[in-house]
């Protein structure tokens, strides 16, 4: 049974909004020439590969239902066979395809690929006997016979199947995609695939094919080991890291792209406001968010998180699960980011909006009699499109970090949700320890740091490509 | 100050003949020319496309010689002093040719020693002296900072004496009290006053040679002329040599000796400014000279020269004036043409002249009397049969005592300590099918006083009265409806349409917002129609104003302001952007409109060339307010008001002859936050009276239209 939870709508939402843009991009040079400039940079394509494989692996999570339960005891009745029972359990497409991953969990901290358990523990031996070592995990290499031995070649032989694996993906997509398009362009299928090598100027197709080719086989080898190995390790309780860090990338893309949908429509239509009819409405709003900027922003959040706290605590017959909890506190987090962060956006706009008010095709537009609402629909809007473009994707970055921090002093997302802050936070304790637990922390820095690698590189060729100041100079 | 000139010319005249004929013969006589420049070419751009911006100039400037280079913009003459100073921009390169400083070859120079040349033999003043200076340095400091670099590197010589140079230099290029401007920065200086310094800051190294690139275009007439006397002053004094570059033919003839025009990246005539003035050879420079609007081509066309500047990355074949021209012969398309002497000292590149002097003449006035009689055919009678019922008749539009003020708030809670009073009652009559024009220099409030009167600004005060309405009290709603008839064309054709909409959407715009036609597809009927009467063509609807030339764009803007039918346009300085023969296109295009449909034009301009050809009546202003205003031959032929006089004479003229006595006015216009006491122009008057300073003086009617606001005893009514 599907379950929409608030941030997957407001997800799906957002995936409208980006259509519907590109769809309105392609019909309008001014947005259209930009972004192909975008497509032609070739750091710009290989960040837009690695974070559409983040973006699908996100989608995949968001899609929840309860799954339906096996029929346990088909001797109950005849109603319960025909209306199937379901889990009160929520689980989404990725918890599906990570099965394995999610139920292997074994009693505490393993490092990766271990064989044995991290710590030490009383086990009673066939004779009877009781010692103290490291036993073995109950699925990390549980088919090996003898680890000592066999472990190093079960992992270079899975590791070569996954990259075989890879490639014969890769080469199968390539030809999929080419013949796609051979059959659009009415070409045959060796007249297109010269064509597109010869023609390499529309898009960087090279670095976006090589960067695939990376992500496929090191997702073939992942996935070839993690049903065997926790190939990150586990935590505290066992956990397989590897899940944890792949469930995380969800919050962090939901971190930076919801709270800017939340903030948008307030920053873009109080800038534009107050920019264009000046005066009182110009006072107003630019009260309106100095005051808000003068508040430190984590002790607005912290403030609002605990409220939150106190609400849930109060009304806990309200969630039907811990995920629809979690789930609340994310959006609350998000549009408590939103609150705080669309002062920077709102100013940059008034002040543009101040002096595209004194351009002459405005004025012109006034003599023509055109009423405001449209003049700024026509005229105003689209001129600063740009400083929006910028702002959103230098903003998503910040955003990602920020989640990390703020669950690390505890104001971010619910404790019981995968996000690589709450990896961090948790692995904070166990850095004391010798020897050291390095993995949980290693894992979100790796996961993290790529994503807003990628979404940096991407933000300064998008910069580049929309700010009209640098235009023509490339 | 005419005499001297004439002086000058007379000496410099036959050196200067001698060194044009051997430049263009590519002799080599060097004798005593400070510069000497043979076929230099500059490309800009990648190797695979190069643009070749210059290709092949020669040119030699002879001591205290002032020589012009004349063009319309991108024809590479700010291209050319840059690569004489070789401050190319990024991409930039000399390709071949020599340039001689002096005898000394400046391209092989090593970049240490160009650099101690910059500014020292040889320096340069901008267009604009507004970003020329630091704003964080006082004025002192940057001319101190010029005496050091290129005085002998004198470690002995005291501050003391660098103060005193600085002051002698300021003194030089007339700063008053320069002990005290020294201190000032650049903001508090008005824009003369910065060229001035500019000037200042050239002459620090003694340069043997002056590049001035465009020096007077962001100034005022009155300040140009203070500007370019100062120039010819320093010259006279110093002996120093002039490149100006410029695209002002009026500039060209008052202070050049002699002139090369450049079309496309390449010379095409050179000539002492007498001959040229007096017979163009070139094609171009002969259609250049027709488009200029004066009074004598009123009600006539005027020259345009069709078609567009070739893109400068393509390599020619043959002439590149040629597919414009409409002297062109067969040969033209396939043969360059080389220098043809015209007379001693005019040499044109054009093969009409290759049969010899008379083979050109000949076709020059076959010319002249081609475009001089359909103009005079056909401007007769429309002006007269426009005016004649109008004289009794009740004004479309007429403003009383119109105020625009702009609060001054200061301090924490934004208190009103003054205004700005850029319009300060103002009277204007506009009749039906007649164009009024408002004449003044900037921030005298004559686009203000346009805005105010379309509401764009709210007026402070005053009456605009429109077909029986107030329009300053109106309702905005009631004012809505009333947008329809009064409309506006802005002076910068590229920031005056959204880059973001189609050109049939932005044409179309009114038509819509005001509900005139509401189908889709009526509405692109007449944009199309529009498109073609203003001779753009309805296959622009589709396309981004970035596709179009300043002209084209300023076409479609006319067509926009068309589209509602309006009875008044403002056209708020339309042509001041644009080359003198898209502005004949322009202007060409305006007159038509008004002949088919009767409509008024207020007119802004601080062009007084384009007031004598298209006005019927003329209104001055002078810092938010009238000082005389009739009909434009009594104002042109017979200004009373001091100001006025002064304004007109500080009009650079092509005309040698025009014999009218120079005003020139010291100083600058004040601030119309603080405007002075009485009348406002008296602190700059050169006949005020005690009694100006008391009271603003009353209009004094001198005949039924003409009428000045100056003391009686002043203007001798």
């Amino acid at each position: 049974m599907l379950v929409v939870l608030w941030t997957d709508a407001l997800i799906f939402v957002l995936i409208a909004v980006v259509l519907g843009f590109a769809f309105h991009a392609t019909r309008h040079p001014h947005l259209r020439v930009p972004w192909q400039q975008v497509g032609r940079s070739r750091v710009a394509a290989g960040a837009l590969v690695v974070l559409s494989v983040y973006v699908a692996i996100g989608l995949l999570d968001s899609v929840h239902f309860h799954p339906r339960l096996e029929a346990q005891t088909p001797a109950v009745g005849e109603a319960s066979q025909e209306t199937p029972t379901y889990s009160t359990q929520v689980i989404s497409l990725l918890d599906l395809w990570l099965q394995p991953l999610r139920e292997q969990e074994e009693k505490t901290f393993s490092a990766p690929f271990a064989t044995h358990l991290f710590v030490k523990e009383a086990m009673e031996q066939p004779d009877g006997s009781v010692i103290r070592a490291y036993p073995r995990l109950e699925h990390g290499g549980a088919h090996l016979t003898d680890p000592a031995r066999d472990r190093a070649p079960d992992i270079l032989l899975s590791t070569l199947l996954g990259l075989v694996q890879g490639l014969i993906a890769w080469t199968g997509f390539l030809l999929m995609v080419l013949g796609l398009s051979a059959w659009r362009a009415r070409e045959s299928f060796a007249q297109r695939v010269l064509q597109l090598r010869q023609e390499p100027t529309q898009a960087a197709w090279r670095v976006a094919v090589w960067t695939l080719l990376v992500m496929l086989v090191l997702g073939f080898i992942a996935a070839e080991l993690a049903v065997k190995y926790h190939i990150l390790g586990t935590d505290k309780v066992g956990e397989d890291v590897f899940y944890q860090s792949l469930k995380s990338i969800r919050t962090g893309l939901v971190i930076g792209t919801l709270t800017t949908l939340v903030m948008l429509p307030a920053a873009v239509i109080l800038g534009i406001m107050a920019g264009y009819f000046r005066g009182l409405t110009d006072d107003i709003i630019q009260y309106l968010y100095t005051t808000l900027n003068s508040i430190p922003g984590v002790l607005l959040i912290a403030a609002a998180i605990l409220m939150l706290q106190v609400y849930m605590a109060n009304h806990g017959d309200e969630f039907n699960s811990l995920v629809e909890r979690a789930d609340l506190r994310l959006l609350f987090l998000c549009i408590i980011l939103g609150v705080t962060s669309w002062t920077g956006l709102c100013r940059l706009l008034r002040g543009e909006s101040l002096k595209l008010r004194e351009a002459d095709y405005v004025q012109a537009a006034i003599a023509l009699g055109v009423r405001h609402s449209r003049l700024i629909a026509r005229h105003i809007l689209p001129n600063v499109l740009h400083i929006v473009m910028i702002t959103l994707v230098l903003d998503f970055s910040g955003l990602v970090l920020a989640e990390a921090v703020l669950s690390y002093v505890n104001i971010g997302v619910d404790p019981t949700m995968n996000s690589w802050g709450n990896m961090i936070n948790s692995a904070r304790l166990e850095l004391a320890r010798d020897p050291i637990v390095w993995w949980s922390l290693a894992a979100a820095f790796g996961f993290m740091f790529t994503l807003v690698l990628a979404a940096n590189l991407l933000a300064d060729v998008v910069r580049d490509a929309f700010d009209p100041r640098l235009r023509g100079t490339a | 100050m005419v005499e001297q000139a004439g002086a000058e010319r007379g000496v410099a005249g036959p050196e200067a003949g001698a060194a044009g004929a051997a430049g263009a013969a590519g002799a080599a006589g060097a004798a005593g020319a400070v510069l000497e420049v043979r076929g230099l070419r500059t490309q800009l751009g990648g190797a695979a496309r190069p643009v070749t911006v210059v290709d092949g100039i020669d040119l030699r400037i002879a001591p205290g010689e002032t020589l012009a280079l004349l063009g319309e913009s991108g024809c590479g003459k700010s291209m050319t002093a840059l690569s004489l100073m070789r401050l190319l921009p990024l991409g930039g390169r000399i390709v071949a040719g020599s340039v001689c400083l002096g005898g000394h070859e400046l391209l092989s120079l090593p970049e240490r020693e160009m650099r101690m040349l910059r500014g020292g033999r040889m320096a340069m003043i901008f267009q604009e002296p507004q970003t020329s200076l630091n704003p964080v340095m006082r004025i002192g400091a940057q001319v101190a900072e010029a005496v050091r670099v290129h005085e002998d590197m004198d470690r002995t010589r005291a501050s003391a004496w660098v103060a005193d140079r600085v002051q002698e230099l300021l003194r030089a290029v007339g700063i008053p009290d320069p002990e005290r401007r020294a201190e000032d920065y650049p903001h508090q200086l008005s824009g003369g006053m910065k060229q001035r310094v500019m000037i200042a800051i050239a002459l620090a190294g003694n340069p043997r040679l002056l590049i001035a690139d465009e020096p007077t275009t962001a100034l005022d007439v009155t300040i140009q002329a203070q500007v370019l006397q100062l120039l010819k002053r320093v010259q006279r004094d110093t002996g120093m040599a002039v490149l100006l570059i410029t695209h002002d033919l009026g500039v060209v003839a008052e202070t050049a000796e002699r002139l090369a025009v450049m079309y496309a990246g390449q010379i095409v005539e050179q000539a002492s400014c007498a001959e040229f003035f007096a017979a163009p050879a070139h094609p171009y420079s002969r259609k250049l000279l027709e488009s200029l609007p004066t009074a004598a081509k009123r009600g006539g066309q005027l020259a345009m020269i069709p078609g567009r500047v070739p893109a400068l990355d393509q390599s020619f074949a043959g002439c590149r004036f040629a597919p414009r021209c409409d002297r062109v012969l067969e040969s033209c398309a396939t043969t360059e043409p080389d220098w043809q002497a015209v007379s001693q000292d005019q040499q044109v590149r054009c093969l009409l002249w290759r049969a010899g002097p008379s083979s050109g003449v000949a076709a020059a006035s076959a010319q002249a009397a081609d475009v001089a009689q359909p103009g005079e055919t056909a401007m007769a009678p429309a002006p007269a049969s426009a005016l004649a019922p109008k004289l009794g008749a009740e004004p479309l539009l007429r403003t009383e005592g119109l105020k625009v003020w702009f609060p001054i708030r200061r301090g924490l809670f934004k208190r009103v300590v003054g205004h700005v009073r850029a319009v300060d009652g103002v009277d204007l009559t506009l009749n039906a099918g007649e164009t009024l024009a408002l004449v003044g220099e900037s921030g005298c409030g004559k686009t203000t006083a346009g805005k105010g009167l379309l509401r764009l600004e709210q007026p402070t005060g005053g009456r605009v009265t429109y077909g029986g309405q107030d329009l300053a009290q109106l309702a905005p709603a009631r004012m809505r409806r009333l947008r329809k008839d009064l409309q506006i064309i802005f002076q910068d054709p590229f920031a005056s349409m959204n880059p973001r909409m189609l050109i049939g959407d932005i044409v179309g715009e009114g038509l819509q917002a005001l509900g005139i036609e509401r189908q889709a597809a009526r509405r692109r009927e007449r944009v199309a129609a529009l498109l073609e009467r203003v001779g753009i063509g309805a296959e622009a609807m589709t396309r981004y104003p970035h596709e179009f030339s300043g002209g084209q764009r300023q076409r479609i803007c006319i067509a926009r302001a068309l589209a509602v039918e309006p009875r008044v346009i403002v056209c708020d300085e339309p042509t001041s952007a644009l080359d003198v023969s898209v502005q004949a296109q322009i202007l060409n295009l305006l007159k038509s409109l008004q002949q088919d449909f009767g409509i008024s034009y207020l007119f802004i301009t601080h062009n007084i060339a384009v007031v004598s050809y298209l006005a019927q009546q003329v209104a001055v202003m002078y810092l938010g307010r009238l000082v005389e205003q009739g009909p434009v031959a009594d104002i042109l032929g017979n200004p009373r008001h001091p100001y006025t006089q002064a304004l007109l004479s500080a009009v650079p003229s092509i005309d040698p002859d025009s014999g009218r006595e120079q005003v020139r006015l010291s100083g600058d216009m004040p601030s119309p936050a603080q405007p002075p006491s009485g009348c406002y122009f008296h602190p700059r008057c050169p006949v005020a009276r005690p009694e100006c300073a008391q009271a603003y003086p009353e209009a004094v009617h001198l005949d039924a239209q003409h009428q000045v606001n100056c003391l009686p005893e002043i203007v001798g009514a």
